[in-house]
């Protein structure tokens, strides 16, 4: 029983950080109409950054601040710089996004090596802490509770926001959007911005349990489209449930079937195409 | 049996309703003009004909079968066929590969994957005759992009001719052309075989009322008269619409 | 018009390429014969991801799938099973196809971004597959000491020359069907699938059946590449089957010039001698190939071809 419930909240916990990747990705791809295959650098820079924050001084909660600032930057250097001038077209914009991922990539082994880093957790939830007959570390249990605040804001910035009503018209209709006055072009940055944001944000925030290390880049931009395939890009809702989905799926494969953990995610994956080609909040 | 029937059909979608209520019957050979102020649903109508659209309410019966769910290469291979209203060309093949697609469609090799194109020489000499009667040989080896606006709308009309269907849906051929090209248009339209039923929308009040047998008038995504060309010439309705839409 | 070169330009050009090719192996050394012959199996693996890409336009990011599943196939048949390569090589290249299909039949339940999406997802799902079984594919270590093809003949293709004639052999064979079926009424109507699926729709075609065809064919193509690559390195790792194999064989066909089947085949034996070239100065290869595609992406989307093709217009003023 014990075992259960580590291993759902273990599920829980990661599908947490899938939630703040693909709903980057979604957000990106719902106005942008781009396949961010950049997504998965975010994260690992993400990681990376905070990890020297961390060592400099001291604080998580500066690494998570400048982690994720840092990267929204670098993200807003990509959008205006690189993908603006190829609005809807698919070629250069795979091209480039693929493109960064690789540099980056290397990037990273280049500036902090090749090796695996573990970033410490921040004391407030250092250690493990009693639930009933449970004893479970208390920073998963935060990264749950901070992934449904960040649900809750994203949620209430999309539906309660004129920011959201923004963005949702230029989801819709980027021409009428454009013809009512929004600054499309100013929303594209932005929100190409909190993608990033987001991603780095997920990246931080593993890092005390999944340590920052090469290759997770690519290793989490597969969940990250293994949940908006489940979920449906474009969708919050889609990336919540995807998320959590993909995070128990991924958990309990790797504890059940280790050499074959990549199989228990396949699965629900050919379920929803056979069934439901745009994901279960998709559109179109 | 009327060739084309329409029951009641109606389209939703996004919260829009595009089309409501729309019931027609058009006869074998009839020329039926669909014309109606922007937005009326007649491309809509088209849509769903054709099965591009889904229809949320309502049949769509073609030569006898119900061919409401039917996806749209098969309604093609039905006889069903359409031009474009924005030009839907291929744009980097030439103005003669174009053709020649339309020709293929319904040809046993289609999906032949060893024979040789030149094998095909029927279908070359096809594609070149057919060219050859709209006097657009000259552009036969251009890619469709290159050519003129009033060029891709010819192309258009004849990739839907070329097929020899035996239900056609023009959706505004004329639209932009020249005095001369539509002249053209309106002469080949005309020569069609009696044994091909022509649906056609269109602006150029000038040209539907040369053309039709009978006429259909949308509004809003309603039909609101149809009829012969003097009743809707009559037709104190639809003198409103046009008149008060000018 | 975009398609295979003329055919007088096309004949001439393959009279003076097979005229080489026979004549290489006495003009090299073993090194960069086997350089050769690893740009002559890239070669096939790009025209046939030019199928997909270039011809229907159907861009994948998981086209190392098929290229990967039948390296392993092969690899394990001749290794564990000691299947002769009249067996292994037909085997693993069924695989492939098996796998387009099954793939295709999930990926074409999509467009646009999420075909990109599942292609990559299904191709990763191989690779886990690959890194994870150990017992079965050696994990991250792979499969080494795959034996070379035994043909029976007098010459031993474990020795480079007579390898390397097997290679052009096979890979000419798949060139010329490659070519056959893009001049093809099915290969024409590929192209229509590319420029204009609604309008191919109207015309009568079933496009779904034309599109799933397209992608176990170029599966099937990526497939016999794969098998190839094993016999030359004698080896096969979950590298094979990785996304960065499939971004590279997307970089030749992009480089080469899409729908083009001659350009992607030079792009492969550029980026290939590219890839040799470079990494023998630095180990920052992967960022310089990352560098390759934002400077292609940005300049040059339509490759070499292209550039060319964009040179040759402005000559004629059209």
């Amino acid at each position: 029983m014990t075992f259960w419930v580590l291993q759902i909240l273990n599920g829980i916990s990661f599908g947490m950080l899938l939630f703040l990747l693909a709903a980057g990705l979604s957000l990106i791809y719902g106005l942008l109409k781009i396949l961010n295959l950049t997504h998965g650098s975010f994260y690992l820079l993400g990681g990376y950054v905070g990890l020297v924050v961390v060592h400099a001084t001291g604080s998580f909660i500066l690494a998570v601040l400048i982690g994720s600032l840092a990267i929204a930057l670098i993200g807003i250097v990509m959008e205006r710089v690189f993908l603006r001038r190829f609005h809807l077209q698919e070629m250069p914009q795979v091209l480039l996004t693929f493109g960064f991922l690789f540099i980056f990539s290397d990037f990273a082994i280049l500036m902090w090596g090749a090796d695996p880093q573990t970033m410490p957790k921040p004391e407030l939830f250092g250690s493990s802490i009693q639930i009933g007959p449970f004893v479970y570390p208390s920073y998963r249990l935060f990264i749950i509770g901070f992934g449904l605040v960040v649900a809750a804001l994203l949620w209430w910035l999309q539906e309660g926001t004129r920011f959201g009503a923004m963005i949702r018209a230029g989801v819709d209709d980027e021409e009428t959007a454009r013809a009512m006055g929004i600054n499309v072009s100013l929303l594209f940055t932005l929100v190409f911005a909190l993608g990033a944001f987001l991603a780095a944000l997920g990246g931080v925030m593993g890092g005390p349990i999944f340590g920052v290390y090469p290759g997770a880049d690519f290793e989490i931009l597969l969940l990250g489209f293994v949940v908006v395939i489940i979920g449906g890009l474009g969708s919050l809702k889609g990336a919540l449930a995807g998320g959590l989905l993909v995070g128990l799926l991924d958990n309990f494969g790797k504890v059940f079937f280790p050499e074959f953990a990549l199989f228990t995610i396949f699965a629900p994956m050919v379920v929803i195409l056979a069934v439901r080609p745009t994901g279960l909040f998709g559109r179109e | 049996m009327s060739t084309l029937v329409v029951e009641a059909v109606s389209r939703n979608f996004g919260g829009v309703q595009a089309l409501s209520d729309v019931s027609l019957a058009v006869e074998p050979g009839e020329r039926r003009l669909i014309i109606g102020p922007n937005g009326a649903g007649k491309t809509t109508l088209f849509n769903m004909l054709s099965g591009a659209f889904a229809v949320s309410g309502g049949r769509i019966i073609l030569l006898d079968r119900d061919i409401t769910h039917l996806p749209p290469y098969e309604r093609a291979k039905m006889g069903l066929a359409r031009t474009f209203q924005i030009t839907n060309l291929f744009p980097h093949l030439t103005v003669l590969e174009n053709v020649l697609l339309a020709l293929q469609a319904m040809d046993d090799t289609a999906f032949s994957l060893l024979r040789s194109m030149r094998a095909n020489d029927h279908l070359f000499r096809a594609a070149g005759a057919l060219l050859d009667s709209w006097g657009l040989t000259a552009i036969a080896d251009q890619a469709a992009k290159d050519i003129s606006y009033g060029e891709k709308r010819q192309v258009d009309v004849i990739l839907g001719m070329a097929m020899q269907p035996k239900v056609l849906l023009l959706d505004e051929p004329t639209a932009g052309l020249s005095a001369a090209e539509v002249v053209r248009v309106v002469g080949m339209i005309r020569s069609l075989p009696r044994d091909v039923t022509i649906l056609m929308i269109e602006h150029d009040m000038d040209v539907a009322f040369e053309l039709a047998d009978r006429i259909t008038v949308l509004h809003q995504g309603r039909l609101i008269a149809e009829g012969d060309r003097d009743a809707i010439r009559n037709n104190p309705q639809v003198n409103e619409i046009y008149l008060g839409a000018e | 018009m975009t398609g295979p070169l003329p055919w007088r330009a096309l004949a001439a050009i393959s009279v003076v390429a097979v005229s080489i090719s026979l004549a290489l192996p006495y003009l090299l050394t073993p090194y960069y014969l086997g350089l050769v012959v690893k740009m002559i199996i890239f070669a096939l693996f790009a025209m046939s991801f030019d199928l997909l890409i270039g011809y229907t336009g159907m861009a994948s990011l998981g086209h190392a799938a098929y290229f990967g599943i039948a390296a392993y196939a092969t690899g394990l048949l001749a290794l564990r099973l000691e299947w002769n390569v009249w067996l292994a090589l037909p085997a693993g290249v069924l695989i492939a196809a098996i796998t387009a299909a099954l793939f295709g039949l999930l990926a074409l339940r999509a467009r646009g971004s999420y075909f990109l999406m599942i292609t990559l997802a299904l191709s990763q799902v191989l690779w886990g597959v690959a890194f994870g079984w150990r017992s079965l594919t050696g994990g991250e270590d792979g499969l080494p000491d795959v034996p070379r093809p035994d043909l029976g003949l007098p010459w031993s293709l474990a020795d480079d020359t007579p390898f390397y004639y097997f290679v052009v052999f096979i890979v000419g064979v798949g060139t010329l069907l490659l070519i056959r079926i893009v001049s093809s009424p099915f290969g024409h109507a590929l192209r229509g699938i590319r420029e204009s699926e609604t309008r191919m729709l109207a015309l009568g075609y079933n496009v779904w059946r034309y599109k799933f065809v397209a992608f176990v064919l170029a599966g099937t193509f990526a497939g016999l590449a794969g098998c190839l690559y094993v016999y030359l390195n004698r080896y096969v790792s979950p590298g094979y089957v990785h996304v960065v194999m499939s971004a590279e064989v997307l970089l030749m066909v992009v480089l080469g010039g899409a729908g083009t089947l001659f350009g992607p085949a030079i792009g492969a034996v550029l980026f290939v001698w590219l890839e040799n070239m470079i990494s023998s100065y630095t180990e920052r290869w992967l960022m310089l190939l990352g560098l390759v595609y934002v400077l292609v992406g940005m300049f040059a989307p339509n490759g070499l071809t292209g550039l060319v093709r964009d040179l040759l217009n402005r000559r004629t003023g059209s």
